[in-house]
């Protein structure tokens, strides 16, 4: 019996851990940053690269400019 | 076309674009869809986000549009010639067609006239059955 509970509150456990490294990974949206340039070309920069750290926190001042 | 009126028809056509505010080169702004200090804060931002794009790709040649995109929602700049215009959407706006309407609206304040740009249409509302029948 004590063993069944056991199993019950590991498996719970389980789920548990299992959907909140979903939510942390593959459930959330990556902030990004596309440049283009005139010559037709286009780089991505991907949150957590040195590129979009410098240009994300100014993209969040423009939105907070017109959600304020 | 006047400022104003290349603004409401983006906004109008374009339900995506919450906000947009059109600039030029040093920062001026020259019309908005936000009140002033808003609008002014909108392109300061706008025009930071060009000129520091444009120092952080290896690239080197010119930034004609920039993407920021986040969980809250997406930044857009777009630049040609010295008139700069800058929007702000929800998240996951689709890209393709806000650039469109962007560059559509630049091109809008530009020329004077709408009479030779290419309208996107809206999409067709559903004939009622009783108007087949």
């Amino acid at each position: 019996m004590r063993r069944r509970a056991l199993g019950l509150v590991g498996f719970a456990s389980g789920v548990f851990a299992g959907s909140v490294l979903y939510r942390r990974t593959l459930g959330r949206r990556r902030a990004r940053v596309d440049v283009y340039f005139g010559d037709g070309s286009m780089i991505t920069f991907v949150d957590g690269s040195p590129e979009a750290d410098a240009l994300l926190p100014i993209a969040r001042d423009a939105l907070a400019a017109v959600r304020q | 076309m006047d400022t104003t009126q290349a603004l409401a028809d983006l906004t109008e056509i374009s339900s995506q674009v919450e906000a947009a505010v059109l600039f030029d080169e040093a920062g001026e702004v020259a019309g908005s869809t936000l009140p002033d200090e808003q609008a002014g804060r909108l392109a300061a931002s706008a025009a930071e986000l060009l000129a520091r794009a444009a120092t952080v790709g290896e690239n080197g040649g010119e930034v004609t549009q920039v993407e920021a995109s986040t969980p809250d929602g997406s930044v857009f700049v777009v630049r040609e010639g010295a008139r700069r215009i800058a929007a702000v959407t929800g998240p996951d706006p689709t890209i393709g067609l806000v650039f469109y309407d962007l560059k559509s609206c630049l091109r809008d304040v530009g020329s004077g006239s709408d009479a030779d740009r290419p309208k996107r249409r809206r999409p067709a509302k559903k004939e009622r059955e009783s108007d087949e029948a």
